[in-house]
């Protein structure tokens, strides 16, 4: 399956993968209005999240993995692989809040939501024309969606 | 922001912030290398000090709700002809400082651009022109000494053979090749680029005076070493790691003087390739300190083509200056393959302003110049002429070989492809795009994939557009258009210029 | 039929997509004693407190054992298996055979042998029908007992506290969670409760149940002499490894069922996983029962790639929980009460107790081998990774772990690309 892959040697930490992530996802699909008001009424979040230590950087968002921790911990059912897509999927009203996935995922790949009991994790913009938002907004190819 | 010294308020850059449109993102204040942009803990919002900015714009291209212009500070000394503004901004700036007044890229200063009085010719009626997309074009190059005249004998099955040796060349597929930019003042991610697009498309680059990164050899084939006056990341593996050698005599940015790469920029892998001290200032002196004469010259050559094993062809490249045509005589009579004649608007990581704004001459001239004399002295053939310094376009690559060059550098044209946007600080090593710097947060943003697609793109597009201007000319190979000033007219030029260039006048 | 899986639990879960993983064909039959699909045990409290229906129980919709290919005989328990035959018998006399066995039968309720337990009233909190039973009686109960103070008894509190009920915990030990929590974290969770209204109390249990004389419950009589009314008694001391099934039928037991790394007990073509196997545990040496839900689940999964014919090695059992309190989160993963008499364990610890944030780091020969967080949890998963791939942590790197910031670009480099940005294969 297509993942994204992030590349920290090219990666210049301009989180502009994080602002498409939160438009992509957003009710307006507008940068502005996802940022100045979705972000703080919904608690619009982004789901990936840029790292940084010294002059190095990466962002980073759920794998995908084949064998995933965070469905393993999932006391809900709320998260399981999808076996024709091969994405880990996660179904919000499911979801209790139990942040059980939060732990088990060593990829720290899974954040709280802001405001609600649910958790906030990359869906690779299932659905989305051009594939992840964010792989299209990385103005340095340091993320790439294809098949490994 | 508020109570600057005086002289910081003459600042050339204002930053406007569509307030509409900002978010305060931070994306700029994440890119500014310069900190113009920065957030502002008490107001909680991104601000910026238009004193900083460098009119990079490069918080204008990655801002994601195009929420940023970078304009001209609108305040406007008074008009005066002789004390235009930049004078005095200098002024101000030395009477603090009490330095020299440093710059990056090419001239800007206001001195004719021959390409621009210079028109091509067009086939009509007799002399059929040619479509490049149904009939064969030719644009492959060979740089390097031609044999006066060929010898040839009959084997013994009566088929023809070439008698005479020839010297080695250089084999491009498109005369148009990257210049010297030496590895410390641009970053590996964009000399491998340089290497990559090159080898992509069939030409060549050249390292530069700071020696060659051992993981670039394999692109040795499309690569031309350059041995200048510090013998930087010079050695024997070196010299044999390219398809040609180049003796920087001298650079059109700045004839005369030498280079300083100062010790900031020198990090592990260019001080490995240079073979310096991390963290020393490379200082390359303005002679070649066993260079005193042609004959001296002729000693280096060929000790070169000594140590190349007579397998490459040896360039010298010297800045166009007054008597260039001389010196180029000089040049080919000490044996070189290829002279390379750089102008007065070449590039530069750095120089002083003074030198690179008043120093030396027009490459158009000197290009047309050097060619004369070398017919003029039978001698055209011993070398090919490569001219670079200032050239913007195929439009200027064609009039640049019809005027007599074999091939072009680009350098300034280069960069621009990869994100420069001209605004000269090279010497800060700060370059927010990622260019001329080695400071690696910074040099990341060139991602070599990126570069090499974009720079053999351009090589391409710049291929096609020869092609489509030799085909309307009715030539149908490069060759034939090289010195054939028959194809140039002159537009607005004195008899003077005309003469120098050897061209006719528009209308005759 | 080539699959029989005992137990309708997470690790029967993980054993059918684990065995789906290799063997896209053969039939599964999972044997499940309560009649109910699968659903997840940890939910009860969350049905208990009304956070959640019934309707969202399930933790995998009909379709997925449509699809996967699983009969479910729901309602029947399994009373013997015969290795030597290969069989299964179940209560309805029916006799099942098997080429591959699971044995996932979970853990059963701990109830200590208090007088009067017998009777009414009484419920411990892992099964569903116990949780309906007292959601019908939350609206009549006024007051509650719950007997032990460790993850299952403080959320059944808590969800019956969210039902209007009157609580009061008791836990026999010093401290509650003294399990899976350390003293300080107990502490902070302690308080929580306590600001919402739920009361705990520590070093007392039930010694006696006091029943009238038509066996009604009325209340319990305390190890400090005290007497307490109440309406109900739930015993949520802990689970014990459900392995009677196993041991009558010849297959060896220690504290749980012994299994190999490849999830197979002593007898040929039989496996056990989850809260009844003695398996590899990922820190320590020997193997261990760790009654946790993830390993359920992966042992599950892992004895169900090797039920299909894989061979593949269990990577080993690693303690956590994640349960919040009234909206305080608290994550424990791995090792966080070492011995304190031995030296070669260091803690690490950082403590607000105005912001009720807490953090805890366990290190044993330069490793996380362990940590607890309270309040701010966004970052476990990144110490999971230390403690989950075993990562030497130098210095350097256990001050940015000390600070709360650990990140993957902490990880040696090799395996960080591995891991995010490995070569493209061929």
């Amino acid at each position: 399956m297509k993942r994204v892959y992030p590349d920290k040697e090219y990666c210049i930490g301009c989180h502009l993968c994080e602002l498409a992530c939160i438009t992509a996802h957003s009710k307006s699909k507008d940068l502005i209005i996802a940022y100045r008001e979705e972000r703080g009424r919904d608690g619009l979040s982004p789901c990936k999240k840029v790292f940084e230590k010294g002059d190095t950087c990466v962002a980073i968002s759920c794998r995908h993995c084949d064998e995933p921790s965070c469905v393993a911990a999932c006391i809900s059912g709320g998260l399981y692989k999808d076996p024709e897509t091969g994405r880990t999927v996660y179904d919000r009203d499911k979801c209790v809040g139990c942040w059980s996935c939060l732990m088990a995922c060593p990829y720290g790949a899974i954040r709280r939501h802001p405001i609600e009991a649910k958790i906030v994790k990359c869906d690779l913009c299932e659905g989305r024309e051009n594939g992840p938002a964010c792989v299209e907004a990385c103005p340095n190819q340091a993320l790439k969606y294809e098949e490994r | 922001m508020l109570f600057q010294p005086i002289n910081k308020n003459y600042h050339e850059f204002c930053i406007e912030r569509d307030k509409d449109l900002c978010i305060n993102c931070k994306v700029c204040v994440r890119q500014c290398s310069y900190d113009a942009h920065f957030w502002d803990e008490s107001r909680q919002k991104v601000m910026h000090d238009n004193t900083k900015c460098i009119g990079c714009h490069r918080c204008e291209a990655l801002c994601p709700t195009a929420a940023l212009s970078i304009r001209n500070k609108p305040s406007d000394f008074r008009p005066h002809k002789l004390w235009r503004p930049v004078f005095l901004q200098n002024i101000y700036k030395q009477a603090d400082t009490g330095g020299v007044l440093l710059a990056g890229m090419g001239s800007p200063v206001d001195i004719p651009v021959y390409w621009d009085s210079m028109l091509l010719d067009a086939s009509q009626v007799t002399n059929p022109s040619i479509d490049p997309l149904r009939e064969p074009m030719e644009l492959k190059t060979f740089l390097g000494a031609k044999p006066k005249r060929l010898s040839i004998v009959t084997d013994k099955n009566g088929k023809p053979k070439l008698k005479t040796k020839l010297t080695p060349q250089l084999e491009l597929d498109v005369p148009i090749m990257f210049a010297a930019m030496s590895l410390g003042a641009i970053n590996f991610n964009l000399h491998q680029a340089m290497a990559r697009a090159a080898t992509e498309t069939g030409t060549a680059y050249n390292t530069g005076e700071g020696g060659l990164h051992k993981s670039l050899y394999k692109y040795g084939k499309n690569t031309i070493v350059q041995v200048a006056s510090g013998r930087f990341g010079v050695h024997l593996d070196y010299l044999k790691a390219g398809s040609a050698i180049e003796i920087k005599v001298g650079q059109g940015a700045k004839p005369g003087i030498g280079g300083h790469l100062p010790g900031e920029k020198i990090n592990f892998m260019v001080s490995e390739t240079r073979m310096v001290p991390i963290g020393s200032d490379a200082i390359s002196p303005a002679p070649h300190h066993d260079i005193y004469s042609i004959e001296d010259l002729l000693q280096l050559i060929y000790a070169l083509k000594e140590a190349s094993e007579y397998k490459v062809p040896i360039s010298v490249k010297i800045a166009a200056v007054h008597n260039v045509a001389a010196i180029a005589s000089g040049v080919v009579r000490a044996g070189a393959d290829i002279v390379t004649v750089d102008g007065m608007r070449g590039g530069t990581g750095a120089a002083p302003a003074m030198i690179r704004d008043n120093v030396g001459i027009p490459i158009e001239l000197a290009l047309a110049q050097v060619d004369q004399r070398l017919r003029d002295e039978g001698i055209r053939n011993k070398a090919s002429i490569v001219a670079a310094g200032g050239i913007r376009c195929s439009g200027d690559v064609v009039k640049a070989i019809a005027l007599g060059a074999d091939a072009v550098y680009i350098g300034t044209a280069t960069l621009i492809a990869v994100g420069c946007t001209l605004c000269g600080r090279c010497y800060t090593g700060k370059c927010p795009w990622g260019i001329a710097t080695n400071d690696s947060k910074l040099s990341k943003r060139q991602n070599p994939d990126i570069a090499a697609r974009k720079l053999a793109n351009l090589i391409r597009a710049w291929g096609h557009e020869i092609e489509e201007m030799l085909g309307g000319m009715g030539l149908n190979s490069i060759e034939s258009l090289r010195g054939n000033r028959d194809k140039l007219r002159g537009v607005g030029l004195s008899d003077t210029e005309l003469d120098i260039l050897g061209i006719k006048h528009a209308g005759r | 039929m080539k699959y029989v899986i005992i137990g309708n639990g997470i690790a029967s879960i993980g054993a059918i997509e684990g065995i789906r993983k290799v063997d896209t064909e053969n039939e599964i039959l999972v044997i499940g004693s309560e009649d109910s699909p699968a659903y997840g045990r940890p939910l009860i409290s969350y049905l208990l407190a009304g956070k959640i229906g019934p309707d969202r129980l399930a933790l995998r919709p009909q379709e997925f054992y449509e699809k996967s290919i699983v009969t479910l005989k729901l309602g029947i328990t399994v009373t013997d298996i015969d290795i030597k035959a290969r069989t299964v018998s179940t209560d309805k006399g029916e006799s099942i055979e098997f080429e591959n066995l699971l044995i996932a039968t979970g853990g059963i309720p701990f109830t200590p042998p208090i007088p009067g337990s017998d009777g009414t009233d009484v419920y411990n909190f892992t099964n569903l029908k116990h949780a309906q039973v007292l959601i019908s009686k939350a609206k009549t109960i006024k007051k509650a007992i719950v007997i032990g103070g460790g993850l299952i008894g403080l959320k059944a509190g808590e969800s019956l506290f969210d039902r209007g009920v009157d609580v009061t915990i008791l836990e026999l030990s010093p401290r509650i969670l003294s399990l899976a929590f350390d003293e300080n974290a107990a502490a902070l969770a302690g308080g929580r409760l306590a600001e919402v209204g739920l009361n705990v109390k520590c070093g007392v249990t039930v010694k006696e149940i006091q029943r009238d004389e038509e066996g009604n419950l009325k209340g319990v009589h305390l190890t400090d002499g005290n007497f307490m009314q109440t309406d109900v008694v739930v015993i949520a001391i802990g689970v014990v490894p459900n392995y009677s099934l196993a041991k009558d039928a010849g297959i060896t037991v220690d504290r749980g069922i012994n299994v190999n790394d490849h999830m197979a007990t002593s007898a040929d073509n039989v496996f056990a996983a989850g809260d009844v196997a003695q398996a590899k545990d990922l820190l320590f040496e020997d193997n261990r029962v760790i009654p946790i839900w993830t390993n359920a689940y992966n042992q599950g999964f892992c004895a169900g790639k090797n039920m299909a014919g894989a061979k593949i090695e269990f990577s080993g059992s690693l303690a956590m929980n994640s349960i919040s309190f009234y909206g305080l989160p608290t994550i424990s993963v791995g090792t966080v009460n070492p011995p304190e008499d031995d030296d070669s364990y260091e803690v690490a610890i950082t403590l607000d107790e105005k912001k009720k944030c807490y953090r805890k780091l366990v290190f044993h020969n330069n490793h996380l081998v362990g940590y607890v967080l309270v309040g701010d949890i966004d970052m476990a998963g990144m110490y999971t990774a230390f403690v989950k791939f075993q990562m030497a942590v130098p210095e350097d790197a256990r001050k940015q772990l000390l600070s709360g910031e650990p990140d993957v670009l902490m990880w040696p480099d090799d395996f960080f690309r591995e891991t995010w940005n490995p070569e493209t294969k061929n």
